[in-house]
């Protein structure tokens, strides 16, 4: 990058990107990945959101990582974000209620209402 | 048709089972069909009604009265004058304050979403492996528009008028840090990132490290543009693995985005990075010890004066600084001193990370603004105490006990230091009443002993000698004079040793025999640990 040029136009292409990417995606599956989340088996969770996501051809879901929120004890954390709707954050995550998750929320649009630790508006 | 008049609720949990909460409830059913009541009173079961410690646990509901340590003797009392008669039994009432400590996660869950975040504004939130996250939420804007618009005096003045402080445990304003290294005509310069994390309990600079490494990037490349350095290494403790495999990652990234590496953003300003990882030594995390370890020698502190400022690494001019100061650094150049200074206390400006661990409900780190008491941390945003509150160990082992009387002090460098008490690392231990103070001690002095390097004489006997005293106390070997013969060697090593591994003996002996020195007495005198933890033979 050679100038606050450059970077301003990678910045609005990685803005747009990223909002492209929720137009084609219309669910983004976000793990918190900071050591305690590992720890607690956030890795597990991520492969069984990416392994139910892909054997159900669901196209319209994005799996990404991030880091810590401060909710070390309710790890794993796993935010479910969708355009126009609140985040909703589930802790303590473990491969089968992925399953659930996936089943329930991400297909038919219900809330795990039981898993759930925060509701974030926008 | 009978209608229901009042409710009484029995709250349920390990505690109330314990002192019998079933049988006295069979007791209540069977007194209210003995005056005829039972029609008209109804029996409930709750959860934890938030008062622990206290027996059987009633609510009588609408009059919401509150009975503790119910027994099976006292159910016919409460049945034939309160609820026949209407006059409460004061013998039993609790007119404590209810503790809210019970409150379940998504409560706290509220709280925590209110907190006002510089340092970890995007953790949680961006994919920390992905450099375009970063860009996409402000990133690089700050140092970009350093490098082209601003004068490196100008950036030194802007931390200055900030008021921003050391994040590192010592609270030295930053930009005069600052500038003391950028006026120096002698080259080259260094800016060192202190990511050797050793205090016990704390754990701040490695979620920013995993959660957002760019910010730190970011940060670490205004400050050496400030003191005009042209390399910057991070010394990471070797036990961050995920910490240190995101943050070589961002710098690869960065260089590749040409983000690190020559003329930054057509500025003419150079500046790369380096990684190099701890082994391990607590006293690493001292600056003078970290330079040392650096180098490739022994990682002891270095007599001071002169400072790392004039005479660092390879005896050049170097800045250290800590994890969580550098990330404040990119929002402060982005949104200018007066948005900073809003936050905080008179002296101690913006944010502070902390990590809350022990006996509270919802372990973990937060941030909120500098001068938020310890009640709210511990009780809005830790979800409260498991138990009763006893005290709190702050700043980590080279911190300071802080007691019930201190819950409402304003957590900050100046506020804390009134009270001989320290901000530190921002490590806060919760305890309740069934820790022992001079096992906690114990453990810390062992700590202190093990991680002494031996170079001056008063932390490598002084340390030996507080454990030693403090491991007879707890096998019933205490003598009286020892509580004083601790304060005097740890007072002493406080003004002799070379560096604060010496000197922080001194904080928390002192704390500990101010709030405790009863219950380190009843294991002298009378040879018993209230809370039967220590040995005591």
């Amino acid at each position: 990058m050679k100038n606050l040029e450059e970077l301003r136009k990678l910045r609005e292409k990685a803005q747009k990107n990223i909002k492209l990417r929720s137009q084609d995606a219309k669910i983004k599956v976000v793990v918190g990945m900071g050591t305690s989340g590992i720890a607690a088996g956030a890795r597990e969770v991520l492969n069984k959101f990416i392994n139910e996501i892909n054997e159900r051809d669901l196209d319209d879901v994005m799996v990404t990582q991030t880091g810590e929120k401060g909710m070390s004890s309710q790890e794993p954390i796993v935010e479910i974000r969708e355009e126009n709707k609140p985040t909703i954050v589930y802790g303590e995550m473990n491969p089968d209620k992925v399953e659930e998750v996936v089943e329930k929320h991400i297909v038919n649009g219900k809330v795990v209402e039981e898993y759930v630790v925060s509701v974030e508006e926008e | 048709m009978s209608v229901v008049t009042k409710y009484v609720l029995f709250g349920i949990d390990d505690n109330t089972l314990q002192a019998g909460a079933r049988r006295v409830e069979e007791e209540f059913k069977r007194e209210l069909k003995n005056a005829g009541l039972d029609d008209e009173i109804k029996v409930v079961e709750t959860g934890s009604m938030g008062i622990i410690q206290k027996g059987v646990v009633i609510l009588v509901e609408p009059d919401d009265i509150y009975y503790t340590e119910v027994t099976i003797d006292d159910v016919k009392e409460i049945v034939n004058e309160h609820l026949l008669k209407g006059r409460p039994v004061q013998r039993l009432k609790f007119d404590g304050k209810v503790d809210k400590s019970v409150v379940s996660f998504r409560e706290s869950a509220q709280e925590i979403k209110k907190q006002n975040r510089v340092v970890l504004s995007n953790s949680g939130v961006i994919d920390p492996e992905n450099i375009e996250e970063y860009i996409a939420v402000n990133g690089y804007e700050a140092l970009a528009k350093a490098v082209t618009e601003k004068k490196p005096e100008d950036i030194v003045e802007e931390i200055k008028e900030s008021g921003l402080r050391g994040r590192g445990g010592a609270g030295f304003p930053t930009g005069l840090k600052w500038s003391f290294t950028a006026p120096l005509d002698k080259k080259p310069k260094y800016l060192v990132c202190n990511a050797d994390e050793g205090e016990p309990g704390t754990f701040k600079d490695r979620l920013i490290m995993e959660g957002d490494p760019h910010k730190l990037i970011e940060g670490m490349a205004i400050a050496a543009y400030a003191i005009g350095a042209e390399k910057g290494y991070i010394y990471i403790r070797g036990e961050y693995k995920l910490s240190i495999e995101r943050t070589e990652k961002a710098i690869e990234d960065a260089r590749k985005y040409g983000i690190l590496g020559e003329n930054i953003f057509g500025s003419g300003f150079d500046f790369d990075i380096e990684i190099k990882i701890g082994a391990g030594a607590y006293v690493c995390g001292e600056e003078t010890a970290l330079l040392n370890s650096l180098e490739g020698g022994r990682g002891n502190p270095r007599v001071k004066p002169p400072f790392p400022g004039q005479v660092g690494l390879w005896d050049q001019p170097t800045v250290v600084n800590n994890v969580e100061t550098l990330a404040n650094v990119p929002s402060i150049i982005l949104n200018g001193h007066d948005w900073y200074r809003e936050m905080g206390t008179e002296d101690s400006k913006g944010t502070k990370v902390y990590t809350i661990l022990g006996h509270v409900n919802n372990p973990g780190l937060i941030e909120v603004e500098m001068g938020t008491t310890l009640r709210d941390i511990i009780y809005k945003y830790a979800g409260g105490v498991k138990g009763n509150f006893k005290c709190a160990l702050v700043g980590g082992a080279a911190g300071a006990f802080i007691g019930k009387e201190m819950l409402d002090v304003k957590m900050d460098y100046d506020h804390l230091g009134k009270y001989k008490a320290v901000l530190g690392s921002g490590a806060i231990l919760v305890m309740n009443q069934t820790a022992c103070i001079v096992d906690m001690l114990k453990n810390t002095l062992a700590f202190f002993k093990h991680e002494s390097c031996g170079k001056c004489t008063p932390c490598r006997i002084g340390n030996v000698h507080l454990y030693n005293m403090l491991d007879d106390i707890t096998k019933a070997k205490g003598k009286e004079e020892y509580i004083n013969n601790m304060l005097t060697l740890a007072e002493s090593m406080q003004q002799s040793s070379l560096c604060a591994l010496g000197q922080s003996a001194y904080l928390v002996i002192e704390s500990a025999t101010r709030y405790f020195e009863d219950e380190i007495l009843e294991h002298i005198e009378r040879k018993v640990c209230p809370q039967n933890v220590c040995e005591m033979k």
